[in-house]
């Protein structure tokens, strides 16, 4: 069914660029966030290494996470669209597997994150030149794992979101906190022991503090509990998805 | 005999409280048309939602084609075909990728183009489906539930919103795939489309079948009465009676009293006479 998973991610793919929306959301916002951000507060080159410190911005990272962030939000509303439409049950009376049918998605949205990657590298390239001395390749791969991990988590927020109307506003209700608590904006050690707690449980805490790593130069190896964690997380999330995932 | 295409035996499945079938055994033949006709919210899409492998039954057992659709839901996918009543696709998708889609799903597919000429959607291949009417959209449906030329091909409202010119069309379409051995199972409110297509149909009212034959048997059995309508002397006389003999002996009747007639018609029950008798009201559409 290998055929059937890329003739559908292909045709998904088509379908979300005829979308200007959603297309300018995903890809525009991040890269205009980042370079208004960035002119405003001046990137900082080794943004990480000042974790501890009193929270230097950075925006490469944010506007990273948003574009992860994006490509969440937009799976859960599609999913809730077309279950409320009724495509995923046409969908699923064909041979193919749900799996595949739910597994376009998740490619369609790497997808999409890897270009809006590519146009933030872009414009980086032209508005910091001399900000951007990260292993791309490296950074990609952590911006796709952490991606990947909260995806596995808007699968659940899919699977319990009532109608479509709802998706976006719970999706952005759970999502953007967890930005806040990152310990992208407050290093996590100033933050109370609770929220703490609550945050290291959380992808988007684990994403900022590889993604950091890696714009430093610490690379995977200082930083494998993190990827382990978004792992997991992926695991649990996932198997939580198949158990409350409705079709319709 | 050949065995059964679809077995249904004691079919159960209630949503919360709502019990929308119960207990509805069923056999449809190969080769046959089998209709499901009955009120809204009767549990029509439910049982063949159930027998599609879609829903899971509370009770009973049912098998496709030899397979159970609950086990065997990838091996049966490939041999059947379903047109859903409420079920769209993806807004921006063009008629053409979606049929292209389709054909890759399954072994064995028929000519895209011409299926789509065959439906009066050619000139539609580029359209985005939120541009189709509905009518058009539901041609498309019955595309993509034919593409892999199905053994069974089940069709829930099949000519809901279509226009007469085009519900023929797709009345002569299914005759000529059940020409080529496919088996139909429909549902419909249009005891017309019923009578005309159907071999066989069910009436099924709050979950429950309550009578089921051909339609002609159903008549037959439920309205035997015919009428016999003729004027003369300025006046209408409505005669009503049952029996094969009933209209010959009117006829010789009239020609013997000598009376000039100058209109004579005579009125048989139909499907939907049935169904208003057995059902104590009409199909709420
Ligand atoms: N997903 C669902 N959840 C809860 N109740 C449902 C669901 N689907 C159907 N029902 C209920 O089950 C009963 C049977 O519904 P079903 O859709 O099978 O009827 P139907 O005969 O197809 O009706 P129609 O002619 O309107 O299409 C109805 O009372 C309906 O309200
Ligand atoms: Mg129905």
């Amino acid at each position: 069914m290998l055929n059937g998973l890329w003739k559908l991610t292909w045709v998904e793919t088509k379908v979300f660029l005829r979308e200007p929306m959603g297309v300018i959301g995903t890809l525009g916002i991040p890269v205009v966030i980042f370079v208004i951000g960035g002119r405003l507060l001046g990137t900082n080159p080794a943004g990480a290494a000042a974790v501890g410190e009193a929270a230097p911005l950075n925006m490469a990272i944010l506007a990273s996470l948003i574009i992860a962030v994006g490509a969440v939000l937009s799976l859960v509303s599609i999913i809730s669209i077309y279950r409320e439409g009724g495509i995923l049950k046409r969908l699923r009376a064909t041979p193919l597997s749900p799996l595949t049918i739910l597994g376009a998605h998740v490619l369609v949205k790497l997808l999409f994150t890897v270009a809006g990657m590519g146009l933030l590298v872009l414009a980086g390239r032209r508005f910091f030149p001399g900000a951007m001395q990260v292993n791309l390749f490296s950074f990609t791969a952590a911006l796709l794992l952490s991606t990947l991990s909260i995806l596995s988590l808007g699968f659940v927020l899919a699977s319990i979101v009532p109608t479509a109307r709802f998706a976006q506003p719970l999706g952005a209700a759970v999502l953007y906190p967890m930005l806040s608590v990152s310990g992208l904006f407050v290093p996590l050690e100033q933050l109370p022991a609770a929220v703490r707690f609550v945050a290291h449980g959380l992808p988007m805490t684990h994403a900022v503090a590889l993604m950091q790593g890696i714009w430093d130069g610490s690379g995977w190896s200082a930083h494998w509990a993190n990827a382990a964690a978004l792992v997991v997380i992926f695991g649990v999330c996932s198997g939580l998805a198949t158990r409350v995932f409705r079709w319709e | 005999m050949t065995a059964p295409v679809i077995e249904v035996a004691n079919l159960r499945k209630r949503y919360g409280s709502t019990v929308a079938v119960d207990d509805v055994s069923l056999e449809v033949h190969p080769g046959e048309i089998f209709g499901l006709i009955g009120p809204n919210g009767a549990g029509k899409t439910t049982t063949m939602e159930c027998i599609q492998g879609l829903r899971k039954p509370d009770h009973g057992t049912i098998s496709v084609l030899g397979l159970d659709p609950q086990r065997d839901a990838t091996a049966l996918r490939q041999r059947i075909g379903v047109q859903h009543q409420e079920a769209h696709l993806q807004k921006r998708i063009k008629v053409w990728e979606a049929v292209d889609l389709w054909s890759a799903l399954y072994s064995r597919v028929v000519d895209p183009d011409a299926l789509l000429t065959r439906l009066g959607l050619e000139s539609k291949r580029n359209a985005w489906f939120m541009t189709l009417s509905g009518g058009q959209k539901q041609r498309l449906f019955i595309a993509l539930a034919l593409i892999h030329e199905p053994e069974v091909v089940f069709l829930d409202e099949l000519t809901t919103g279509l226009d007469p010119q085009a519900r023929r069309a797709i009345w002569t379409l299914i005759a000529d795939i059940r020409a080529r051995g496919t088996t139909v199972f429909l549902t419909t409110h249009l005891m017309e489309e019923a009578e005309r297509l159907c071999d066989r149909v069910a009436i099924i009212e709050h979950g429950r079948v309550i009578e089921m034959g051909t339609p002609a048997d159903l008549v037959r059995t439920h309205c035997p009465e015919q009428s016999v309508i003729y004027t003369s002397d300025g006046s209408t006389h409505t005669l009503r009676g049952e029996g094969d003999d009933f209209v010959t002996n009117v006829i010789n009747d009239i020609a013997r009293s000598g009376v000039r007639v100058r209109g004579f018609r005579t009125e048989s029950p139909t499907l939907e006479d049935v169904f208003l008798k057995l059902t104590g009201h009409g199909i709420r559409d």
